[in-house]
């Protein structure tokens, strides 16, 4: 955005696979708000998913994320209206924790996209139909890699491809690697400065 | 063509157009509560910036705090240690903090309003998804991650995309026995939970023109369960009244001169939208939730719906939830057993939602078996409900009376369900875990609802204690 580099330039992710199945998975599924009492984010990628996961005995329910053909993914695929509910960040940070750098789904809740461009993890959409031959795919085969082009907007995997979107701000912010955007607003300084002392509310009716 | 409210918010706090079709848009108002804030104070720390303009922030103590007892240290080390963090944060960076025992404590969206810090034509954020209460004053308000709350105290900005506005109208009147709750309830069932995504919401019409501020709060507060991160409501004479007195509201001279700025901001007569929805007050009946997301709702007179006469993409939910909540499709959900009963939250936790669960808490006792907590959004709300005798009212019926806080709504703090207990509740997600326990399960209903469910010790129609 600025022409300097503020963070890593994310162009593509690849990696392997990881399919969790569902429409609405709400933030609250992926890290229970009891998990969300430490003053910081650093050991989050232990819950993740943590009741989904996991019985209140701690036996396990058999959670891809616990199935060992999907260990060390780093592509979670899914579908509707992914990370609804609650604005938590944690949710996104302990995805990341756990591993996974990109996310692909037929559509995503608007505060858990947000999250994602500020971690720089791109969350592109496809098709539903591109969505479950990705999620066949991947589920028959989860060695493979799959990989996200940004430039290009598409997603590949062995043996099909399918072209994704995202908004194009966020798009061009993770690209340009100007996706931790605290740099990018602060060089308008003076300007947020004037503007502050514009309003009417701010300054006194 | 005239303007909407949201683009002429948007356009007003817009500091700068970033490449991408991004804007740069200035917050005017900024509330940090002590769970999603330390991270961003910690990474603006490690930035070594300061808060750029500290006076837009303010803080205080809500999702954590114990509602037994406010007594310090809290019984929770972790939860000590967060209250700690943010009195340091705040007092080190120079910015408003209202501490327990202030009289100002409560939960974020609930004090905003409250100390007249909420005003018309602002845009708002939070590190919470129901910062979009605020919008019931005509502001553009959202909830937003921790990284983005550092951007907020770093820059006073955050890098944002336009929302499309949706119109929505609710027209006639409302029956007997019908509340705000009821009513975004029924148009999430409407208009689904992912039917709002990339919407910002502004809701009009007849009804919500005579809604008080606290039914239009209800109302914008559950606009994140539709999907939209928005919700508003156009600043009336209601939105004015509210505000007139209030701690940080202008005053004299200054308050008629913001009356006349609040009412031009409002949406012209002509205003251009991107959608528009009507739906007749006269169709909405107390709705309750029967599965695992807010959308999933029915008036409380009907059947539970039978997975076949779902549409498509809801049928897998609806099978999984119905499997969750031990629930059978084609029963009535009225005279459901239910073990908790929670009236409080940023949805329904204001005076106006406790005098209507003490005109039916008046009616009988709270049901054996059946745990009822009453927990007050603010301690000013505390304090004008006992003002009113309405905590004898609660305690005489047999519900606890309990200090401000989220409490159970989202269960942080020591208030949670045990093992598989039902809970009706006022709160705003029936997310699976929401209330605590993992296993344990919500029903949504207005706060009037739920203390005919604690009475009855199932789920009942109010209209029959009223």
């Amino acid at each position: 955005m600025s022409g300097k580099t503020l963070a890593e330039r994310v162009t593509s992710r690849r990696g392997r696979g990881v399919v969790v199945r569902g429409n609405d998975i709400d933030t609250d599924q992926i890290l229970p708000a009891r998990y969300m009492t430490s003053i910081r984010f650093a050991g989050l990628e232990e819950f993740v998913f943590r009741d989904v996961r996991f019985t209140a005995d701690g036996v396990a329910k058999g959670h891809p994320f616990d199935d060992r053909r999907f260990r060390g993914a780093e592509v979670l695929v899914v579908n509707q209206n992914f990370g609804c509910g609650s604005s938590r960040e944690h949710a996104p940070q302990a995805l990341a924790r756990w591993g996974i750098r990109a996310v692909i789904g037929e559509s995503f809740a608007e505060i858990f996209f947000g999250n994602c461009v500020a971690l720089g993890i791109p969350a592109v959409t496809a098709a539903r139909g591109d969505v479950a031959r990705l999620m066949d795919a991947v589920e028959l085969d989860p060695a493979q890699e799959v990989a996200v082009d940004l430039a290009a907007r598409t997603v590949s995997w062995r043996g099909g491809s399918a072209p994704v979107r995202m908004p194009e701000g966020a798009r061009e912010q993770l690209m340009d690697g100007s996706w931790d955007a605290m740099r990018t607003l602060l060089e308008a300084r003076e300007r947020i400065l004037a503007k502050a002392a514009s309003l009417p509310y701010v300054k006194g009716f | 063509m005239g303007r909407n409210l949201l683009d002429k918010v948007w356009d007003l706090h817009t500091v700068r157009e970033l490449p991408g079709g991004q804007t740069q848009l200035f917050i005017g108002l900024h509330l940090v509560h002590e769970v999603t804030s330390p991270q961003g104070f910690q990474m603006l720390d490690d930035a070594g910036l300061p808060v750029l303009v500290p006076e837009r922030t303010f803080a205080t103590v809500d999702h954590i705090v114990p509602t037994d007892t406010h007594a310090r240290p809290l019984r929770d080390a972790q939860a000590e240690e967060m209250l700690q963090a943010i009195e340091q944060n705040t007092r080190r960076h120079g910015i408003q903090f209202f501490p327990i025992g202030s009289g100002s404590q409560g939960i974020v969206h609930v004090i905003g309003p409250e100390l007249g810090l909420t005003q018309p034509g602002q845009t708002i954020a939070c590190g919470d998804s129901h910062t979009s209460t605020h919008g019931a004053f005509g502001a553009i308000a959202f909830g937003i991650g921790t990284s983005q709350v550092r951007d907020v105290l770093a820059s006073q900005c955050l890098a944002l995309a336009r929302p499309r506005v949706r119109r929505i109208a609710v027209a006639g009147t409302l029956g007997f026995g019908i509340y705000a709750k009821d009513v975004v309830l029924h148009l999430i069932r409407r208009l689904g939970v992912k039917g709002g995504v990339g919407y910002a919401y502004e809701y009009a019409g007849p009804v919500i023109e005579r809604f008080s501020m606290e039914e239009r709060m209800t109302l914008c507060n559950m606009s994140i369960e539709g999907g939209a991160r928005v919700g508003y409501v156009n600043p009336d004479d209601t939105t004015f009244d509210y505000l007139r007195g209030r701690r940080f509201a202008p005053e004299g001279d200054a308050f008629e001169h913001a009356v006349g700025w609040w009412r031009s901001m409002a949406s012209d007569r002509d205003a251009r939208f991107d959608d528009e929805v009507e739906l007749a007050g006269s169709e909405i009946a107390p709705t309750v939730t029967w599965g695992t997301n807010p959308g999933q709702a029915i008036g409380v007179r009907e059947k539970l719906p039978r997975v076949e006469e779902l549409p498509d993409d809801d049928r897998a939910a609806a099978e999984d939830a119905y499997r969750f909540m031990d629930l059978v499709p084609g029963r009535p959900i009225e005279g459901t057993p239910i073990q908790v009963a929670f009236i409080g939250s940023c949805t329904n936790g204001r005076l106006s939602d406790l005098r209507e669960a003490a005109r039916v808490a008046k009616t009988g006792k709270v049901a054996p078996g059946v745990r009822a907590l009453v927990v007050p959004g603010s301690e000013a709300v505390r304090v004008a409900a006992e003002a009113e005798g309405l905590h004898e009212v609660f305690r005489q019926a047999g519900f606890q009376w309990r200090e401000a806080g989220c409490s159970m709504c989202l269960a942080m703090n020591p208030d949670k369900l045990i093992g598989r207990e039902l809970c009706a509740s006022s709160s705003n997600r029936n997310f699976k875990g929401r209330q605590g326990s993992p296993t344990g399960r919500t029903l949504l209903m207005s706060p009037a609802m739920v203390a005919a469910a604690a009475l009855r010790g199932r789920v009942t129609d109010v209209r029959e204690l009223l």
